[in-house]
């Protein structure tokens, strides 16, 4: 007895994880060069059930999960969504839709608010139809995206915007933050890329020269000063690249510390990334979510400190960032263990400044990226 | 007449053992003044009735009106509630 209680107070203490991220599908109408999901997701068709998403809804919220997001893919080509929905306003959960407004109609947003959604995140590509519809790949998408804005605001929910930032329409910052403005949005998230999934293999054509994201974040903050002047309620939260920061962002608050996501196959992860690291990870059909959760050797691998390497292991900032990202330091070092390169102790710092290099001086169009889509995809798997 | 703002979900998690303020992607964990505070606020009652209640409630902590009304403004400010 004694032996077990001295070696649980040694091992981290692992809280709840109060944030689950639901990804229905892989399936999207759209075909943005920087999705998050695996590139080789067209490998990968199998989604769970109904029952199995509901099962899991529940266990999360056993657990104490609260904040619940319905994503993708495009969550909206589930057919059941709106069953999932009411099961999760049952559980008590807060719920999340995070869309690309392509499926969505006037009739669905009302129903989903009835049936006890919370808010819905439209995401927009650019603040004109021309560029937002070449970078998602499709011809009607804006007009589709503002009508669903709308509609969302109208049905009295939160109106959050989202628009996923790059060296192609970082220019558009105050036109992005103007027509926010006249949607009526209540939050507006300008989330620079994060280079994962297809965002790292377009890297190059995608990230920002440090000259534009300085003059985007001038724009930023004059009319975050204008809006406050105004007495405006619209909040901008600017998410700028890590490639331009010394030290690594403390990802996902920890290895296992709050998020769990669930991929539409049922493989359960600690990040919406963490797929393309090399470590074995749970799946919710054969293992319950609380075994997977505390148990599991995938969630425990980059728990606590002791799997550091140096420079973190005897980094005094260590319980601060915890290393930083785990597949950052995998795609851009190959081992996963090391530093995340984008801090200034990094051994391999200098791919940080490469890529730095780099965006001064590329000339990518936006017909040179690959986008995301299945024939694409399938190319990451056959060679 | 303090109100929360749409979007914004107000109630009590056994797991964290508080009252959350829940909103767009976000989560907010309240420690027991304000989440006694913030249990009242139901977009019918005025601050005064508000302060009234949580009087009665707590009689041992004494006139709460600065208290009570310093925290809603704060909330206020942080665009968690309306006020009027």
């Amino acid at each position: 007895m004694t032996g077990t209680e001295s070696a649980q107070a040694s091992a981290p203490k692992i809280g709840p994880p109060l944030w689950l991220l639901a990804e229905l599908t892989y399936r999207c109408p759209l075909q943005c060069p920087y999705c998050s999901n695996p590139l080789d997701y067209a490998q990968n068709d199998q989604e769970l059930t109904t029952e199995q998403w509901v099962s899991v809804l529940r266990q999360g919220r056993e657990m104490g999960a609260a904040q619940l997001g319905f994503s993708g893919g495009e969550p909206l080509v589930r057919q059941d969504l709106p069953e999932l929905i009411t099961e999760a306003r049952q559980l008590g959960y807060y719920s999340n839709l995070i869309t690309s407004g392509l499926g969505l109609t006037e009739d669905k947003v009302l129903a989903f608010r009835d049936a006890g959604l919370d808010h819905i995140q439209v995401s927009f590509q650019a603040s004109d139809p021309e560029l937002n519809n070449a970078v998602a790949g499709s011809r009607k998408a804006f007009e589709q995206k503002l009508a669903m804005a709308r509609a969302v605001k109208d049905a009295g929910y939160p109106m959050v915007l989202n628009f996923v930032i790059h060296r192609h329409n970082i220019h558009q910052m105050t036109d992005i933050i103007d027509l926010c403005e006249r949607l009526g949005a209540d939050y507006v998230e300008l989330a620079t890329c994060q280079y994962y999934g297809w965002a790292f293999k377009n890297r190059e054509g995608l990230m920002p020269s440090k000259a534009q994201l300085i003059k985007a974040e001038a724009e930023v903050n004059e009319r975050r000063r204008m809006l406050s002047e105004a007495g405006s309620a619209m909040k901008l939260i600017f998410v700028t690249p890590d490639y331009y920061e010394e030290r690594p962002k403390a990802c996902m608050n920890g290895w296992g510390s709050l998020f769990l996501t669930v991929a539409p196959d049922g493989t359960a992860l600690p990040c919406h990334s963490a797929r393309l690291l090399p470590i074995e990870f749970p799946n919710v059909q054969s293992q319950s979510l609380q075994s997977i959760w505390y148990d599991s050797p995938g969630f425990n691998h980059y728990r606590g400190d002791s799997w550091m390497p140096e420079p973190c292991r005897s980094c005094d900032e260590k319980g601060k960032d915890f290393g930083g990202c785990r597949c950052q330091a995998y795609l851009l070092t190959g081992n996963a263990d090391n530093a995340d390169p984008v801090c200034s102790k990094s051994p391999e710092h200098d791919r940080i400044l490469a890529a730095r290099r780099a965006a001064d001086h590329a000339t990518a169009g936006l017909e040179d990226l690959s986008y995301r889509n299945p024939t694409n995809s399938r190319l990451f798997y056959r060679g | 007449m303090p109100k929360f703002r749409p979007g914004f979900r107000f109630q009590w998690e056994p797991a964290q053992n508080a009252h959350v303020l829940l909103y767009p992607e976000g989560m907010v964990r309240l420690n027991e003044s304000a989440g006694a505070i913030l249990a009242e606020v139901d977009g019918q009652r005025s601050v005064a009735d508000i302060v009234a209640a949580l009087e009665q409630r707590f009689p041992e902590a004494g006139p709460l009106a600065d208290d009570v009304t310093g925290f809603l403004q704060d909330a206020e400010q942080q665009h968690w509630i309306t006020l009027s």
